[in-house]
């Protein structure tokens, strides 16, 4: 499961740590790069090579937010609605983006399989709300107007990518 | 000046200094010059003692005193380790990202000098999983340090060596608790561990360890610079130093500011941020994030240091201060706040995993017009049930906009009932 760059990457990662289990959450991310979430062998994957029982990689898994079980769009939206942001209208801002991707108010993802739309607590940027990250990357003192340029950005990127 | 109290920013420097971030930049801002000293000049044990005298205390939240906290590893064990706390997943909380990205050789060499002091030979940074980002300037950083011999075999020209690396959490708030954290670096779920034994006896792979907050660290290179008494010279006789304050809510110009501890609250929201638009009036502020009681409006003379927040029934924490101004409906901003504990719990223990989903219930109820006079009865019932039960503070914090909401705003909640 591992490519070769793969293999090499996770070896840098283990030498951090004086165990191998340590080195769990960065391999899971490693795991889940390439599409955006982790199926059975994922897992076993990386329960092989650091050792770890499976059962507790499904545990570990199960806890993180940030590993998902199941398919996602291309690109992760999380859209901070939590007090601090909701105060400067985070909630209206996320409410208007889900009418304009199509999506019910508890988000989801879009009919072309572009984006994963989510409502999140707190990123750690509340001063330039309404903010998001998308793919982890932070987006901030957004208006409708410059997260829809971004959308249309990542678009127009997907488009290139399927004819290419 | 940087404001009326403080003539030049020391740990927002790259405010004065906007390419401090790179390491000529800091060095030639003195950079490093607290770690040279630490090396060349003074024995370990001094620069405990040095940061004792300091006055400093942990901003992560908790306020222990961080002298202490490391002249309680063992002398001479072998095996040390520093973590830096990075996790800032307190709603509010936004100051430690803005250190990391802007100023990150200040957090590097207050780690390293933290690391001489204790024996350490390797730190690990933790920070959440949303922080990929910031991690990748801080790398940068770090891959500076390391070019530069601040950090790898004999610092400095010394005969001390020093690691650190850096790592990521994965979306979890209970991983910036201290024992939680340290499970999640060993690779397994975040759940808080028993105490005793401390972190200091047994913490990463059961070594005595270090835990402090970025901005902690933040602090310690200009103490051992400068010397004790410069550091005194900011802030109160029990709260010493400069803090950062993240200002957020309704404000004109939310942000970092740092300030030296015992500064009015009304200085931080009307001068630094502009005070609250549309010339409303604040309702009330919660001076620590969601965790912390909010204090309402005749409160905003308190001088922010961890004696006078406490004296008025909050705590000064992380200060991170949210303002709501007096349009905000409290029952509506309690219940979000719930929600996001009811999000957090780790579910380890049941006062806190039951506590918060049955307030969540409550407030649902409320919320949406079906609520009873008996439901605002319910709520205290529930949270006396959740204090002094939980495993570890996060129940106790979950409690914290029940009560001070109900004791401040209740007429608020009975509102809902007649409506
Ligand atoms: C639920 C919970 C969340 C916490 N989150 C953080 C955090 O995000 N960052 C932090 O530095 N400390 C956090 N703390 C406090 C840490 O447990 C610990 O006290 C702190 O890192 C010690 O560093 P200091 O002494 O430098 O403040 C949290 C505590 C609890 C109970
Ligand atoms: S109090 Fe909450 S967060 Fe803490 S251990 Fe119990 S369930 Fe987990
Ligand atoms: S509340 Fe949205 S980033 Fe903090």
């Amino acid at each position: 499961m591992w490519s070769e760059a793969e293999q090499r990457e996770l070896e840098e990662i283990l030498k951090k740590y004086p165990t191998k289990r340590s080195a769990l959450l960065p391999a899971l991310y490693l795991a889940q790069r390439e599409k955006n979430w982790l199926d059975d062998e994922d897992m076993e994957a990386v329960a092989e090579a650091l050792d770890v029982p499976i059962t507790d990689v499904h545990a570990v898994v199960g806890f993180y937010t940030l590993f998902r079980r199941e398919p996602t769009g291309k690109h992760m939206i999380h859209v901070c609605t939590d007090l601090p942001c909701a105060l400067r209208g985070a909630e209206e801002f996320y409410l208007r983006l889900t009418e304009r991707l199509g999506l019910p108010p508890e988000g989801g993802t879009t009919e072309d399989g572009l984006f994963t739309l989510e409502a999140v607590p707190c990123l750690a940027a509340c001063d330039k709300a309404p903010m998001c990250q998308i793919d982890l990357q932070y987006y901030e003192n957004l208006t409708d107007e410059t997260i829809d340029t971004v959308l249309a950005q990542l678009r127009a990127e997907a488009q290139q990518e399927t004819k290419a | 000046m940087a404001n009326d109290y403080l003539k030049e920013h020391i740990l927002l420097r790259h405010k004065d200094n906007p390419n401090i971030g790179d390491i000529d930049e800091y060095l030639s801002d003195g950079g490093y010059e607290g770690l040279k000293k630490a090396l060349e000049e003074m024995q370990p044990a001094e620069v405990i003692e040095a940061v004792k005298a300091s006055g400093l205390r942990g901003r992560g939240g908790a306020g222990f005193p961080t002298g202490v906290k490391w002249s309680f590893i063992p002398k001479g064990a072998k095996d040390v380790y520093i973590v830096v706390n990075a996790d800032e997943s307190e709603p509010g909380t936004f100051k430690d990202r803005e250190l990391m990205e802007y100023n990150p050789h200040l957090v590097i060499e207050g780690a390293a000098i933290a690391a001489y002091a204790v024996g350490a030979r390797t730190i690990y940074i933790y920070g959440r999983g949303e922080f990929k980002g910031p991690f990748v300037t801080l790398q940068k950083a770090v891959d500076q340090a390391y070019e530069r011999g601040m950090l790898g075999k004999n610092i400095m020209g010394s005969d001390y060596s020093l690691d650190l690396h850096l790592h990521l959490g994965a979306g979890a708030y209970i991983c910036g608790e201290e024992t939680a954290l340290l499970n999640s670096l060993e690779g397994y779920r975040g759940y808080p561990r028993s105490r005793p034994p401390f972190p200091a006896v047994e913490g990463l792979y059961a070594k005595p360890t270090v835990i402090n907050n970025v901005e902690t660290m933040a602090n310690v290179p200009g103490i051992i610079r400068h010397g004790v008494e410069w550091y005194r010279q900011f802030g109160t006789e029990k709260s010493a130093g400069t803090k950062v304050f993240s200002l957020s809510g309704h404000v004109n110009r939310p942000g970092n500011y740092e300030l030296p501890l015992g500064v009015p609250i009304r200085y931080l929201i009307e001068e630094l941020g502009g005070g609250v638009p549309n010339g409303k009036r604040v309702k009330a502020v919660l001076p620590a994030g969601e965790s912390s009681l909010m204090v309402p409006e005749d409160k905003l003379d308190t001088p922010m240091d961890y004696e006078s927040m406490g004296a008025i029934g909050s705590m000064l924490g992380s200060a991170s201060f949210i303002v709501m101004d007096e349009t905000v409906d409290i029952v509506w901003a309690a219940e979000k706040m719930i929600h996001f504990f009811k999000h957090e719990s780790c579910g380890k223990c049941s006062p806190c995993r039951e506590g918060t989903y049955w307030l969540s219930n409550v407030y649902h109820r409320i919320r949406s017009g079906e609520g009873t006079m008996e439901d605002i009865e319910l709520l205290p019932k529930i949270i006396e049930q959740m204090s002094g039960n939980t495993f570890c503070p996060l129940g106790e914090f979950a409690t914290s906009p029940v009560k001070a909401s109900l004791l401040h705003f209740r007429h608020e909640y009975e509102q809902y009932i007649k409506k």
